[in-house]
C-alpha cells in the first residue's frame, strides 16, 4: 500500500531537482496540483510522472512593488501534458511576458526553497 | 412544487449602516445597527427573528456571535463562508427554509470595520500552497490574470475597463451615501498607478467600513409589513474553482450557469431586467458578469460599456449605488447589491432612481471568481 501524500511528496521530489506531476492510470489524464484522487472520477490510482516542463503562457500579470523592491511576474502556464499551474516566467522583463509564449520549466532556489519557474523560449514562426 | 419557491418569499426590510468610515465601532456593532434598521424598515420586532444568516470576514462563527449579542435563540444560524457571494446563497437558503416552514423571519446581515481597524481588505482566506509560492497579491492578481486573458482573447482595452470605474463613480455622485463622489475621468483611471497589470488602483474596489442587512419572510406575512414586499423570484449559484490556477476558462465565470438557472426560475431573460447590480471588486468583473449574465455576447463586454452605456442615462443601469468601486467595499460586497436592488424596486433612490424599475438582478462573486450567485428580485410576485 503506497498512499500518496501529495504536497509532501511533491516537495521531496522538488528537493531532488525533479518536477513531478500525477497521472491517473485508468484514464491516462494528467493531474496538477497533486492530490489523493483524480477529479470527477475519484479514482485513487494516481502515479507520479516526470513533467516534460514544456508549457505555454495562458495568462500573465506583473505584481508591482514599491521601488527598490523589484516588480515580478506571475503567470498561468498550460503544461504540455494538459494541466495548468501558476508560476513565474523569469529571464526577461516581467512585463515582456506574453500570452501564448512557449516556456520551459526549471527548478530554482527561492529563498532556500526549490521552486518551479519557467524560461521563455524563442517563439516559433 | 419543486425548485426555488419563486415569489413565495420576499424581502421586507433593508438597511445599511456606517458606510465609509466608522471609527470606534467593532464589526458586530455595525452589523447589529444595520439589522435593527432593517427590522424597523420591515416593522418586525427583533424577537420575531428565528433564522440568522450572518457572514463576517473576521468572525468565522458570526451567526453565533450575532445571536449572543442580541440574546436570540434562532432555529437556524448560518455562517456561510463562500466569500462575497455568501449573502446570495443565504437568501437562497433562507427562501427555501421559509417556504418549508422551518422558520418565519430570516435576517441576513453583514458588517466590517476593516478600513478603520486595519486600513486594508481583511481576508479570511488564502491561496493554497501551489499558487501561494508565486506570491500573487490576493485577490487582485487573480482578477488581473483574468483581465489579461480577456484582453488577449477579445481585444478588451484598459480604457474599456476604465469605463466601468467611471460609470460607477457617476452613479456614486448621485448617491449621498457613497464614499467616493469626486469626479473621475477615463484618463485618470487608465494612468493610475499599476498594482497588478493590467489593473491599476482605480480598477480596484474601495476599502471602507460598513454594514448591511435584509429581512425576509413568506409572501403572506410580507403583505402586512410596513413597505411593499420585494419578492425573491430566483436564486442560483455555482462554484467553478478555488484558486485562479484552477479556473477552467478565465474569460467565462460561473455566472453563465448561475444566471441561466436564475432566469429559468424566474421565467425571465436578461432583456426583461430593469436594473443590474454586480459585485464589482475589480473593473474586469463587471465586464465578465455582463457577458455571462447575457446582457451582451461573450467578448463584447468591453465595447458594451463604452460611451457611458452603464452610467446614469446609459442604455443599462448597472451598479446604481456606485458599486464596490465607488459606493463602499467593506470586504464582502454582495449584501449591498441586494439592498440597492430593494431600494430601486421600492423607488427609494432619489436622484439615481431608475424610473419604473420592477425587475432587478443582483449578482455576487466569491473568492477569486470562484463562487458565483445570481438573485432576481421583483416588485410583483410573478
Amino acid at each position: 500500500m503506497h498512499d500518496i501524500q501529495p504536497e509532501r511528496q511533491y516537495r521531496e521530489f522538488l528537493a531532488q531537482n525533479r518536477f513531478m506531476i500525477q497521472r491517473a492510470r485508468s484514464s491516462g489524464r494528467y493531474v496538477f496540483y497533486p492530490r489523493v484522487a483524480e477529479p470527477l472520477s475519484g479514482d485513487t490510482d494516481l502515479e507520479w510522472v516526470e513533467a516534460s516542463g514544456r508549457g505555454t503562457v495562458y495568462a500573465t500579470t506583473v505584481v508591482r512593488r514599491k521601488p527598490p523592491e523589484p516588480s515580478y511576474n506571475v503567470a498561468l502556464i498550460d503544461l504540455a501534458e494538459g494541466p495548468r499551474m501558476m508560476s513565474r516566467v523569469v529571464g526577461i522583463d516581467a512585463d515582456a511576458v506574453r500570452i501564448g509564449m512557449p516556456v520551459q520549466a526549471r527548478i530554482v532556489d527561492d529563498g532556500g526553497m526549490p521552486l518551479v519557474v519557467f524560461d521563455a523560449l524563442p517563439e516559433p514562426n | 412544487m419543486l425548485g426555488f419557491p419563486s415569489g413565495r418569499t420576499a424581502i421586507v426590510g433593508a438597511a445599511t449602516f456606517g458606510v465609509g468610515k466608522s471609527p470606534g465601532f467593532e464589526a458586530m456593532d455595525l452589523t447589529v445597527r444595520a439589522s435593527l434598521l432593517a427590522l424597523a424598515d420591515a416593522g418586525i420586532a427583533l424577537r420575531d427573528v428565528d433564522a440568522l444568516f450572518v457572514a463576517q470576514p473576521q468572525d468565522t462563527l458570526a451567526g453565533l456571535s450575532f445571536a449572543d449579542y442580541l440574546g436570540l435563540r434562532p432555529k437556524i444560524s448560518d455562517c456561510n463562508r463562500s466569500g462575497g457571494s455568501a449573502f446570495m446563497l443565504q437568501l437562497e437558503h433562507a427562501a427555501l427554509a421559509l417556504d418549508a416552514g422551518y422558520c418565519d423571519v430570516a435576517l441576513i446581515a453583514y458588517g466590517s470595520n476593516q478600513a478603520t481597524a486595519s486600513g486594508a481588505l481583511v481576508q479570511s482566506s488564502k491561496n493554497a500552497f501551489w499558487d501561494a509560492q508565486y506570491k500573487p497579491i490576493r485577490p487582485i492578481s487573480a482578477y488581473a490574470l483574468a483581465a489579461s486573458r480577456h484582453m488577449h482573447q477579445y481585444g478588451t482595452t484598459k480604457r474599456q475597463l476604465a469605463e466601468v470605474a467611471v460609470a460607477a463613480r457617476r452613479w456614486a455622485q448621485l448617491n449621498p451615501e457613497a464614499h467616493m463622489r469626486d469626479p473621475l475621468t477615463l484618463d485618470e483611471v487608465v494612468s493610475a498607478r499599476l498594482i497588478s497589470d493590467p489593473l491599476g488602483v482605480r480598477d480596484c474596489c474601495l476599502v471602507t467600513d460598513g454594514a448591511a442587512a435584509i429581512v425576509m419572510t413568506r409572501a403572506d406575512r410580507a403583505r402586512d409589513c410596513r413597505k411593499a414586499p420585494v419578492y425573491a423570484l430566483a436564486a442560483a449559484s455555482t462554484v467553478t474553482h478555488a484558486d485562479i490556477s484552477a479556473m477552467p476558462d478565465l474569460t467565462v465565470t460561473g455566472a453563465a450557469e448561475s444566471g441561466a438557472r436564475a432566469y429559468a426560475q424566474a421565467g425571465v431573460g436578461a432583456a426583461d431586467i430593469d436594473v443590474v447590480q454586480v459585485y464589482d471588486a475589480f473593473t474586469i468583473n463587471t465586464i465578465l458578469f455582463l457577458e455571462d449574465l447575457g446582457f451582451c455576447a461573450k467578448g463584447e463586454g468591453g465595447a458594451f460599456v463604452e460611451n457611458g452605456a452603464i452610467a446614469p442615462g446609459g442604455q443599462l443601469p448597472v451598479n446604481t449605488s456606485g458599486g464596490g468601486l465607488s459606493y463602499c467595499h467593506p470586504g464582502m460586497f454582495g449584501l449591498f447589491t441586494l439592498v440597492e436592488s430593494v431600494r430601486q424596486l421600492r423607488g427609494e433612490c432619489g436622484e439615481r432612481q431608475v424610473a419604473g424599475a420592477e425587475l432587478a438582478l443582483a449578482h455576487g462573486n466569491g473568492g477569486l471568481l470562484s463562487s458565483q450567485a445570481t438573485v432576481i428580485l421583483g416588485s410583483h410576485a410573478s
